[in-house]
């Protein structure tokens, strides 16, 4: 069966058994060249597997892009104090769709990924941390978890090993911020999901206290290719500083909206217009956000560079998540951002100051130029806001809450402006 | 908090400075004189970051927080710039748009913290067109602190200061974002939740969210108050307290924890909102006489003559007890006292008196008082309640090891590998010294309780054993012959330090666990595994309460705990040591002073030819060389007419002793009796002569707390009416019985009591202040004090410690058909001794406001009692009638009762079968009938 949408200039790699009803089992997993990489990594030295992945130059998907491999090197060899893995499965982010895919169609991709992460940074448990409300996912990944206990591919001495690991799947009860890692990890402890203040870092001290590493679901359903076809073999796709492939979650005005998995030196524009379609018949595409709602808003004419992190960093961006939102003409777009403002001061969870009433006050005075009452001061103000309250805060969901209101004015200002000065949208109705 | 040794070198604000690894900024910058402005962040706390105020410019792409930021070698910190003054005043102005308009803690105190920093940032009121109200309630539930949810920002030092300074864990967030408040447990409010009012929230929190409600007088930042740097009157951990007063009423107008080694400015509920019993309007204020129509002498009250209450309450009715009695003079109260208690004297001899003095009194009283009592009645008769706590532990220590005071201070704890807190609702008794441990439990000691109620501080224990009541010897016999038989003992200390090892372990050996596990009720592997857990600590300490000295065999329970301790050689090195939790403020103080009735002032013992000496040379008279009697003795020595008259400085024993029908018999039929005391007492009401005494604020002097250390009570306040200090009034009873006694003052008092207890040799008034001293402390000057004793040896005729081994008895009174429960005795947190003071302090008051029993819910529910009805309780001594309470805490077939309640005393209960070596009641067990009222 199909996957809705599926394109030929895709290169599916992470996505190749999406829809294929067969790969979600363990038997049919396996006869899709399922845990090869596993058995092949065990024959390996934990350091071994972090030098391809390292050498891969695989990065994170959850949002910032940090090299993988790195990551992992970051964790204590010693043995002293247990380490941990958590795998973000929380995906939140607005736009994004992409992880439980992965998981409702190819559960074993990731937990094979999970298994290879984890003996690398020698791990005795690993948690897959996944938001509650995707309770069709949550079924699939605990049968799933359930096989591969059964398979011997988890529990103790795994495939002959010698190597133990503990797989815990542990439900999120719906907040955004218990995706940021350490709101994750305070959550998994069973406190509320506050992050944490940063150093020490989870590779220092993480879950419990102990040597943590936190990667996102992609990143760790990449692994087994990776391991199993080698360093080289998975930078023939991208750049050299963005290797491989990329599922795009793409949503908003779009004609065949959906996740594409690209080569990360594809065109934005390309993905947009000729694997989305473009906006519907009859309207013109306005902005693109191209990572996820934290990111900054890119007009149209800035779209045309590769999606690679630093091919949308240059072009005024990010890659974010790799959650797309196209917006249309027929929106408006001070109602766009002051929606997705209003999601962030809904989702703060409140320990700082400049996020917890930077967020308000920013909804506050959208809201008035919304309703036709703003004064010309408030741009500054908004931006003035918009500068204190990022870069100081635990975590950068208040950096993130003030991307799309600054992008947005430095970008769209004449729709701000009409706004105040006019009492009128151009929204095209 | 410092990590490392390694230094690190950095730059700030262009200055060079180095700091241990592991410093932050903001403590890097203090450093330097630099101050960073802070909200969230107290030092008293684990900084959590989360104000950012404190943000500081260290050249990266963000600001960093200091106060949670750590130094690095090579950083270059700016504390000040354009970009961070602005952030700063963005985040005042953020936080202040919707701060309400009056903060309670600016009109209370003047120091919001968050109305400073508008201040300092020239920002006047709100920012305009902002959010207006956060919409958050109030809420007035709490009878001592007044919350303001729209006035909070926050800044979680609340959370922190219930958590992890006084660690009762009541305090989180709820909400998300904007909607985020603080909460009390599961979102209640604050009177109804677990909160036990400690008040270190409002102490820490920067805003007008979190303030101490007033109790005398209002608190108000335009009334100027005066602050006097003192200590709590209640209990024996001896907190520091400043106490803010206003002088035009002569009232306390709040009390605030002041910095110091044994409280760290904590407070438990009493000292922070019990201080105005002072103020209550039931204060005698005027000497007086017995009228003659109220002879022969007896009962008043209708509570103390044992008949049902005329009115509701918990406090004497003075329309029932003041007819009895006419305002006199002093000339003629003091005349009247001195005659009586000397005719008697010269007509049945100085061993037909005695006087009771306090452990509420400060050394210099007592003192005096058992040097009246000694040099001037000429008899050794003078004891105190000190002989109803923990006469057993000090009888077993210095039978053991030669003294009865603590080996350490309980802040040692946190230097404990190993600590067991036995027979001690901690929580509750000692809440400051509770924080300590339950402190250390947190940061890695394992504690272990071991108890027969699970107590508070069960709750933070690793280890909770719950004991059949009684069963103590038999556990501490089976533990130590698990150490003996794994060979957990320390060989080297034992042969070195120790006698009588051998036969201890022939005894124990007796006791396997197996054996021992049937008499307690905790299974022989939980014995054998606590026995491993304590023979395996390098540092182990022990802490007691009276559940180990309230009983027949208090001495034998105290003995065994010191055994354990010599027998791991947990004694005198850090994180070790033996702690009997000391009740009163002055319990250690009083008995320093000589209120015993075997010991002059430092333990100098009456019967030792060269002591007796020492203090007919010091007083100038012969003394007696006999041992006097002890409190239970006294009051026996009353009922069969060997005691004719008394004189009682502050002591209630008519609710304190065990057995009140003996003892209302044994008051009545006194010849003479002389009280001294603030109130009315139910003691008083068998008095001919009345004289009214000043309160713990209107006078100075010096108290020892439990840890041994010396600290200056100052007065706070003037004395009401004609009241007269304790001291002059005994100096006043002495010269008119014929020993000339006057002294300038409390310190000259003090210099006398120094020159003749060794161990307090080098103390005066100056070098106490302002956080006492330890004794002994052979250089004031320089030194604190010796924290720990004994690292070298014991004051014992061998110098060695001595094993005591002891076999297993059951109480005394059994439960059998008839009386099918144990009945338990002790205190609450809210409520002191006898009541007198906590009953007048009105927030105490309103939290627990009537006497209570506490019972198993499973056996309410066999018994089909619903919690809140009254039942009665019966044992072979007395009836009494009082609401019940369920506590899952009591094990079922218990009953608790705490003693505070007049109306309802549970002494009327108690058994006064006495422990034969410490002479103590058993007050922990006695054998009791349940029925429903
Ligand atoms: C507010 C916030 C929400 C986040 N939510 C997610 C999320 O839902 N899933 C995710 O994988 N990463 C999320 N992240 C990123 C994580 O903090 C973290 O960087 C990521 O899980 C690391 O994995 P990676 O290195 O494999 O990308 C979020 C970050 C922030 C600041
Ligand atoms: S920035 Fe916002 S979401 Fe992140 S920790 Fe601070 S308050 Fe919480
Ligand atoms: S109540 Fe006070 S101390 Fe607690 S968070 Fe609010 S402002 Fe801070
Ligand atoms: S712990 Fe004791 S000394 Fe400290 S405040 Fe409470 S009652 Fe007073
Ligand atoms: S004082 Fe540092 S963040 Fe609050």
């Amino acid at each position: 069966m199909a996957y809705p949408h599926a394109h030929p200039r895709e290169v599916r790699l992470l996505s190749k058994y999406f829809g294929d009803e067969d790969a979600i089992g363990i038997e049919g997993w396996a006869e899709r060249g399922g845990y090869v990489a596993l058995e092949k990594a065990l024959e390996m030295g934990p350091d071994e597997v972090t030098e391809v992945v390292k050498e891969s130059g695989l990065r994170g998907r959850g949002g910032a892009g940090f090299p993988a491999g790195l990551k992992w090197s970051f964790m204590p060899k010693d043995g002293k104090r247990p380490n941990y893995l958590a795998c973000n499965a929380d995906e939140s982010e607005p736009g994004t769709f992409k992880d439980r895919e992965i998981m409702r169609w190819t559960p074993h991709q990731m937990i094979e990924g999970i298994i290879i992460c984890s003996y690398a940074i020698r791990a005795q448990h690993a948690y897959i941390y996944i938001r509650g409300e995707m309770v069709d996912v949550v079924r699939v990944v605990n049968d799933a978890v359930v096989e591969a206990y059964r398979k011997g591919y988890l529990g103790e001495n795994i495939l002959g090993s010698g190597y133990d690991l503990e797989l815990t799947v542990h439900l999120g009860a719906g907040a955004y911020i218990a995706g940021e890692e350490t709101g994750l990890l305070s959550s998994l402890e069973g406190r509320r999901a506050e992050p944490k203040v940063k150093p020490p870092f989870p590779a220092q001290r993480g879950a419990f206290g102990m040597p943590t590493t936190v990667n996102n679901v992609e990143t760790l359903a990449a692994v087994p290719h990776i391991v199993e076809n080698g360093a080289d073999w998975y930078r023939q796709w991208g750049t050299e500083k963005s290797p491989g492939t990329k599922l795009f979650s793409c949503c908003g005005h779009l004609q065949r909206p959906g996740n594409y998995e690209v080569s990360l030196d594809f065109n934005l524009k390309e993905l947009v217009y000729d694997l989305c379609g473009g906006p519907p018949e009859g309207r013109q595409l306005r902005a693109v956000i191209p990572g996820g709602s934290s990111v900054p808003l890119m007009t149209v004419d800035e779209i045309d560079c590769d999606v690679s992190y630093e091919g949308i960093e240059a072009a005024g961006s990010l890659q974010g998540s790799g959650g797309l939102i196209a917006i249309d003409d027929s929106a408006c777009l001070l109602r766009s951002i002051r929606k997705m403002v209003d999601f962030y001061a809904h989702e703060s969870c409140g320990q700082c100051t400049n996020c917890r009433e930077g967020t308000v006050w920013l909804a506050n005075i959208l809201r008035r130029i919304e309703r036709g009452d703003g004064r010309e001061e408030d741009l500054p103000l908004l931006l003035d806001v918009g500068a204190n309250m990022a870069g100081r805060t635990i975590c950068p969901l208040s950096d993130s809450a003030a991307v799309p209101v600054v992008s947005g004015i430095q970008k769209f200002e004449e729709e701000f402006v009409a706004h105040i000065k006019d009492g009128t949208c151009t929204a095209v109705r | 908090m410092i990590t490392g040794t390694r230094t690190i070198s950095l730059e700030i604000d262009g200055r060079p400075v180095t700091v241990p690894e592991g410093t932050t900024l903001y403590d890097a910058a203090r450093q330097l004189d630099v101050e960073i402005p802070v909200l969230c962040h107290d030092p008293r706390m684990r900084p959590v970051g989360v104000c950012r105020m404190c943000v500081v410019d260290v050249g990266e792409r963000v600001l960093a927080a200091a106060c949670v930021r750590k130094a690095a070698d090579g950083m270059s910190v700016i504390t000040r710039s354009d970009k961070i003054e602005r952030c700063r005043k963005t985040l005042t102005e953020l936080l202040l748009s919707d701060y309400p308009e009056g903060s309670a803690r600016e009109q209370k105190s003047a120091d919001d913290l968050l109305l400073q920093l508008a201040r300092d940032y020239g920002i006047e009121g709100r920012a305009p067109s902002l959010p207006r109200g956060n919409g958050r309630p109030q809420d007035d539930s709490s009878p001592v602190i007044a919350v303001d949810h729209s006035a909070c920002i926050l800044c979680d030092r609340c959370i922190r200061g219930c958590d992890e300074i006084q660690h009762n864990d009541v305090i989180g967030r709820t909400g998300k974002g904007y909607g985020s408040r603080i909460s009390f447990d599961l979102d209640n409010p604050m009177g109804e939740s677990t909160c036990v009012a400690c008040g270190e929230c409002a102490a820490v929190c920067p805003t007008g969210a979190l303030t101490v409600k007033p109790i005398t007088v209002p608190i108000e930042a335009d009334r100027p108050l005066e602050t006097v740097d003192s200590v709590c009157p209640y209990c024996g951990v001896g907190c520091a307290i400043t106490y803010h007063v206003d002088r035009e009423k002569n009232a306390v107008a709040r009390a605030e924890g002041r910095d110091s080694p044994a409280s760290e400015s904590r407070l438990c509920v009493k000292g922070r909102f019990g201080f105005d019993y002072a103020k209550h309007p039931q204060r005698l204020t005027t000497p007086l006489i017995r009228r003659d129509d109220y002879y022969p002498k007896g009962p008043l009250s209708s509570d103390v003559k044992g008949e049902r209450r005329k009115k509701p309450g918990g406090l004497v009715d003075y329309d029932e007890v003041m007819p009895a009695f006419r305002e006199a003079t002093w000339e003629e109260a003091l005349d009247l006292a001195a005659s009586r208690l000397k005719a008697i004297r010269d007509e049945f001899g100085p061993s037909t008196l005695a006087g009771f003095g306090s452990a509420k009194c400060s050394n210099e009283e007592a003192y005096l008082f058992q040097k009246l009592v000694r040099a001037v009645f000429g008899t050794n008769n003078i004891d105190h309640c000190t002989r109803l706590c923990h006469a057993s532990s000090v009888a077993a220590l210095l039978e053991t090891i030669g003294s009865g005071a603590v080996t350490n201070v309980f802040s040692d704890v946190r230097n404990a590998d190993v600590a067991i807190v036995t027979g001690s609702n901690t929580t509750e008794n000692h809440p400051v010294a509770a924080t300590f441990i339950k402190d250390a439990a947190s940061k890695g000691t394992t504690l272990i309780v071991i108890d027969s109620r699970e107590t508070g501080i069960a709750r933070h224990a690793h280890h909770f054993l719950q004991i059949e009541p009684g069963s103590d010897v038999a556990l501490y016999n089976a533990m130590m012959h698990v150490m003996i038989e794994e060979d957990l003992i320390k060989h080297d200390y034992i042969a070195r330090y120790t006698e009588g090892f051998e036969e201890l372990k022939g005894l124990v050996a007796r006791y396997t666990p197996e054996v021992a596990a049937k008499i307690c009720g905790v299974s022989a592997d939980k014995i054998a595994e606590v026995a491993r857990i304590f023979g395996k600590a390098n540092a182990a300490i022990i802490y007691w309460g009276m559940g180990i000295s309230q009983h027949t065999h208090g001495t034998d329970n105290a003995r065994c705990l010191i055994s354990l301790a010599l027998l791991s050689g947990n004694i005198g090195r850090p994180g070790t040591g033996l702690h009997p939790l000391r009740g009163q403020n002055n319990v250690q103080g009083a008995s320093d002073a000589g209120l015993i009735p075997m010991v002059y002032p430092d333990y100098q013992n009456v019967a030792s030819e060269e002591a007796r000496q020492k203090f007919e040379e010091a007083w100038g008279v012969p003394l007696d060389p006999n041992p006097g009697l002890t409190v239970v003795e006294i009051i026996g020595g009353a009922l069969d007419g060997s005691i004719k008259g008394m004189y009682m400085m502050g002591e209630n024993p008519f609710l304190s002793d065990p057995n009140v029908n003996k003892v209302r018999k044994a008051l009545a039929s006194l010849e003479f009796l002389c009280v001294q005391d603030i109130f009315l007492t139910e003691t008083a009401e068998f008095a001919d002569v009345i004289l009214p005494a000043t309160s713990f604020f209107e006078k100075t002097g010096t108290y020892t707390n439990s840890d041994r250390r010396v600290q200056v009570g100052q007065v706070t306040l003037e004395a009401p009416g004609e009241a007269r200090l304790d001291w002059e009034i005994v100096c006043e009873i002495a010269t008119r019985m014929g020993y000339p006694m006057s002294y300038d003052s409390a310190s000259a008092i003090f210099e006398e009591f120094t020159s003749l207890a060794p161990s307090y040799s080098g103390l005066d008034y100056d070098n106490l202040k302002p956080t006492g001293k330890l004794w002994p402390c052979p250089d004031p000057e320089t030194s604190d004090g010796v924290q720990l004793l004994f690292g070298d040896g014991f004051p014992t005729s061998s110098g060695r410690g001595k094993f005591v081994p002891v076999d297993y008895q059951p109480a005394a009174e059994l439960p059998d058909d008839e009386y099918p429960f144990v009945l338990n005795t002790g205190r609450m947190l809210e409520h002191w001794h006898t009541g007198t003071m906590t009953r007048r302090a009105k927030a105490l008051h309103a939290i627990e406001p009537e006497a209570v029993c506490q019972m198993n819910p499973q056996d309410l529910q066999a018994m089909g009692l619903e919690p809140g009805t009254l039942v009665t309780l019966t044992t072979r001594r007395g009836t009494i009638t009082l609401k019940v309470r369920s506590a899952p805490s009591v094990a079922r077939g218990n009953v608790f009762m705490p003693f505070h309640f007049r109306e309802a005393s549970a002494n009327i209960l108690t058994n006064d079968v006495l422990d034969p070596h410490g002479k103590i009641p058993e007050y922990k067990f006695c054998a009791v009938k349940v029925e429903k009222a």
